[in-house]
């Protein structure tokens, strides 16, 4: 049977991305932040994970205004990294386990998660950054070292999905995965956040002890975190911290017991604090 | 209007369903800029390309002016904007320094230093405001 050995946070800042792909990773204001990934890629490396279960949200890229699902899984057999109006970003083409992902979508459908399916779809930033973070620069003629189902959340136009609803998400997802028939091994990314406000008058927001009580949450007391209401987040982390929800889907597809083997925390890239985790199961 | 728990965030617009609706053809004029044959349309020719879209008189003249706070209170959200934004060579950080009035230089050193504190920016009372 497929299992779901650990679990990751990360950011998916755009400008980390752009930073990989015109090779100033090395300059002093990025230096730090990949500093933080050096193990994950080792890490990452020895897992060598078939599938990569990714949630992360979409910027308007292929979901724009006229349609906005709440949850969207991708079925298709492969996507494309989108033109986000600066170019496509040069990395490969992201290849989906097509079978475990409609077996999923089946089985999230039957337990009352009532997913959009999308056999189309273009990717952005929001996922090709958590994969260039975690797997390090791949060449676009080259290959992601694993498959990727991607599931996209919507968190730009409020109401995002509450942190319970997410939190419940993931533990449906966890069933989905583990009930697929072929002994597949499959890692869960949670992306975005962690606190950032990327519009208006309070720009530039950063709250670095409530993201690091975050991660603490994630560790130790996953259903505390799913309890966060959404004036906090709004309040407290800024109008797009809110994209932290995406964490606990993650969270949730994992055992209540867990063991932090890495954690890594940053400000700034860009707007944002760079927030990263990686959470293993308990056997 | 109801009054919206959110509304007490002090520079802050929750861009809600509401909020969506109004800055519905905004949003999907902005948005259409993530194509370089757009693009290419409307720096052409601004007034002529905007017409494709039935915004508002303010909306519209808010594109044409790149008031980048009026666009949000006007409905816009800011994962659209910014490609009229990109479209004119800012970046996502650069618009944060027009947005908060700091400028480029200082909202960037303000990062560099941690960023805007929470302290003092939780609640509109705290900047004043009601």
């Amino acid at each position: 049977m497929a299992k779901i050995i650990a679990g990751v946070g990360c950011s998916h800042v755009p400008a980390i991305g752009v930073a990989m792909d015109t090779g100033i990773t090395h300059e002093e204001y990025w230096k730090p932040v990949f500093e933080g990934f050096k193990k994950s890629r080792e890490w990452m490396k020895k897992q060598n994970p078939d599938i990569i279960f990714l949630v992360y949200n979409d910027h308007c890229t292929a979901f724009d205004a006229r349609c906005i699902p709440t949850f969207a899984l991708g079925c298709g057999a492969e996507f494309q990294p989108a033109d986000e109006g600066w170019g496509p970003r040069p990395v490969p083409s992201v290849k989906n386990h097509q079978k475990m992902a409609s077996h999923i979508a089946q089985s999230l459908v039957l337990n009352e998660f009532d997913i959009t399916i999308m056999n189309e779809m273009e990717v952005d930033h929001g996922l090709t950054v958590p994969l260039s973070v975690m797997f390090g620069e791949i060449k676009q003629n080259d290959e992601w070292p694993s498959l990727v189902i991607p599931l996209c959340v919507n968190v730009v136009q409020y109401p995002a999905p509450t942190g319970n609803r997410c939190y419940n998400l993931g533990k449906a997802i966890r069933r989905a995965i583990e009930s697929y028939e072929e002994d597949l091994s499959v890692i869960i990314f949670g992306t975005g956040g962690m606190s950032h406000q990327l519009q208006y008058k309070r720009a530039g927001l950063i709250n670095s002890d409530w993201d690091k009580r975050f991660l603490d949450l994630m560790t130790k007391d996953p259903v505390g975190a799913s309890q966060i209401t959404h004036l906090e987040y709004l309040r407290e982390t800024g109008s797009e911290g809110i994209e932290m929800v995406m964490w606990l889907i993650m969270r949730g597809a994992l055992n209540e017991s867990v063991t932090e083997v890495h954690r890594h925390y940053h400000v700034p890239a860009s707007n944002t604090a760079v927030g990263h985790i990686i959470l293993e199961n308990d056997a | 209007m109801t009054k919206k728990e959110y509304d007490s965030i002090p520079g802050t617009i929750v861009f809600d369903a509401s909020k969506s609706r109004e800055g519905y053809h905004l949003n999907q004029f902005c948005i259409s800029l993530r194509l370089q044959k757009n693009r290419d349309a409307f720096n052409k020719n601004e007034e002529a390309y905007l017409d494709a879209f039935p915004m508002s008189k303010e909306q519209r003249e808010a594109v044409l002016k790149r008031k980048w706070n009026l666009l949000l209170e006007l409905g816009g959200n800011i994962y659209y904007t910014s490609k009229l934004a990109a479209n004119d060579g800012i970046n996502f950080q650069n618009l944060a320094g027009l947005m908060t009035g700091m400028g480029v230089d200082s909202y960037r050193e303000m990062m560099l230093k941690g960023g805007r504190s929470i302290e003092g920016n939780r609640d509109k009372s705290e900047w004043g405001e009601d």
